[in-house]
């Protein structure tokens, strides 16, 4: 009886801590900052979930575990870059500095890919994530409130030199927590954010190639919170970690 | 003469395992495991193209504007290296719209430009991977209302173990400077 007891607890212990949790979203008809036709056209998001929390420290340890591929010291440099992790202690564990319930950084978009993966969902599209952040705790489009758009801001004039937070700040409306104000997060198609709006009118073979920034029309040139995130995530590569770029999984619905 | 013929193929198999017991350089394009179906309908990891250079680009048949001369700007380079340095490339263009570039789509499109399969490879993937794929090489698209495709435009040139060695986005005309980096690649193979 003892031994089947102590059996149980051993598979009990070997579970995964709790199941991530994924909110639902209804998506609809979106005016992203981003036209989806490069003019005016709104975006359409399926209805989705999303996690959430971010991925933390704790949770990406125990995928790096369950998939050694991922480890730093094993990570092909063409998935990873040589900061990949470096703030763990070593490859497998923490350390003193680094606390469980932070949301991880220093990952690139393959390797939260890969994590997502093994939650079978994916990350979540630019359009998903901007849908999810526009809402605040009462409202599911906050984005016209200069309070909203003040209180994302501050958060970009907090040096990124103190330490992450933890997980769990204010739910908004649909339950997801953290999606502004802690860390950049990658999305699925992050590299397709500053392609310009229409590659096929340009004459000029030098041109052809893709006309940054200048080519892009902005849909809200208010919204600076959100178009400094497209800024941001379109001046990376997938393989690129940065100190304060975590990421969230989404699910088709 | 038989046994002549099992001990050669036997040193083919060896050759064989030797080189794929080397391990692939971590800045290879080939760590990523994408499965890409040709134009012939036959599937293989992109990996599998490793040991001879590889010129790379990714376009989609329905484009009416810039791919075909993304398509031109191949053949226009092939063409301009040295015949033996030809003879050790080849080329593959990935699609960025698998769902409609299916294999009747690309070999229909191979067979009306006249591109020759011995050396031309169009292939599509699933769109997860076409999104990885883009990634390593450092490509970017996005898919407009209307179903066209707005994307950056590069001849990606791999070496034979599938790091990227070159890179030009000097497209429908000639860029001499990416010709002379293939003829420096392949001649140091």
């Amino acid at each position: 009886m003892r031994a089947l007891a102590l059996a149980c607890l051993g598979l009990l212990l070997a579970l995964p801590a709790a199941a991530a949790e994924y909110a639902a979203l209804p998506g609809g008809t979106f005016t992203s900052v981003l036209p989806a036709d490069g003019k005016a056209a709104p975006a359409q998001v399926a209805p989705f979930r999303l996690r959430t929390e971010l991925v933390t420290n704790a949770e990406f340890l125990a995928f790096v575990k369950a998939h050694p591929a991922w480890r730093r010291d094993k990570v092909a440099r063409i998935l990873a870059d040589a900061r990949y992790l470096t703030q763990w202690a070593s490859a497998d564990t923490l350390g003193d500095e680094v606390l469980p319930r932070q949301p991880v950084t220093r990952v690139s978009w393959f390797a939260a890919q890969a994590y997502c993966e093994s939650e079978r969902a994916r990350l979540p599209s630019w359009y998903e994530w901007e849908f999810a952040a526009a809402a605040d705790a009462t409202r599911r489009d906050a984005r016209a409130d200069p309070a909203w758009r003040e209180s994302i801001l501050g958060w970009y004039s907090r040096p990124s030199t103190t330490a992450l937070p933890q997980i769990g700040g204010a739910a908004n409306i649909y339950g997801v927590r953290d999606i502004n104000g802690l860390v950049w997060e990658w999305v699925d198609d992050f590299n397709a954010l500053m392609v310009a709006s229409d590659s096929r009118d340009q004459g000029d073979p030098d041109l052809l190639k893709f006309c940054g920034a200048g080519a892009l029309s902005m849909q809200d040139k208010e919204n600076y919170a959100v178009l400094m995130r497209i800024a941001m995530l379109s001046a990376l590569k997938a393989a690129d970690t940065t100190n304060n770029m975590g990421f969230r999984c989404a699910k088709s619905d | 003469m038989k046994r002549l013929l099992s001990f050669v193929a036997m040193l083919l198999l060896l050759g064989g395992s030797v080189q794929a017991a080397q391990p692939l350089p971590g800045d290879s394009v080939y760590q990523l495991p994408v499965q890409l179906t040709g134009q012939d309908g036959q599937s293989q990891m992109l990996s599998a193209r490793r040991g001879r250079p590889q010129l790379v680009t990714m376009f989609y048949t329905s484009c009416k504007m810039v791919c075909p001369l993304i398509i031109d700007s191949l053949r226009l380079t092939r063409n301009a290296l040295d015949p033996s340095i030809r003879s050790q490339i080849d080329l593959l263009a990935v699609s960025f719209d698998p769902a409609r570039d299916d294999v009747a789509t690309l070999r229909s499109y191979a067979d009306k430009r006249k591109l020759d399969p011995r050396f031309w490879t169009l292939a599509r993937a699933e769109p997860a991977q076409v999104r990885q794929l883009s990634g390593v090489l450092g490509l970017q698209y996005r898919q407009l209302p209307d179903g066209e495709f707005n994307h950056s435009s590069e001849l990606i040139l791999l070496d034979g173990e599938g790091r990227i060695a070159a890179r030009t986005n000097v497209i429908g005309r000639l860029d001499p400077a990416f010709v002379k980096a293939i003829t420096e690649t392949v001649s140091r193979h």
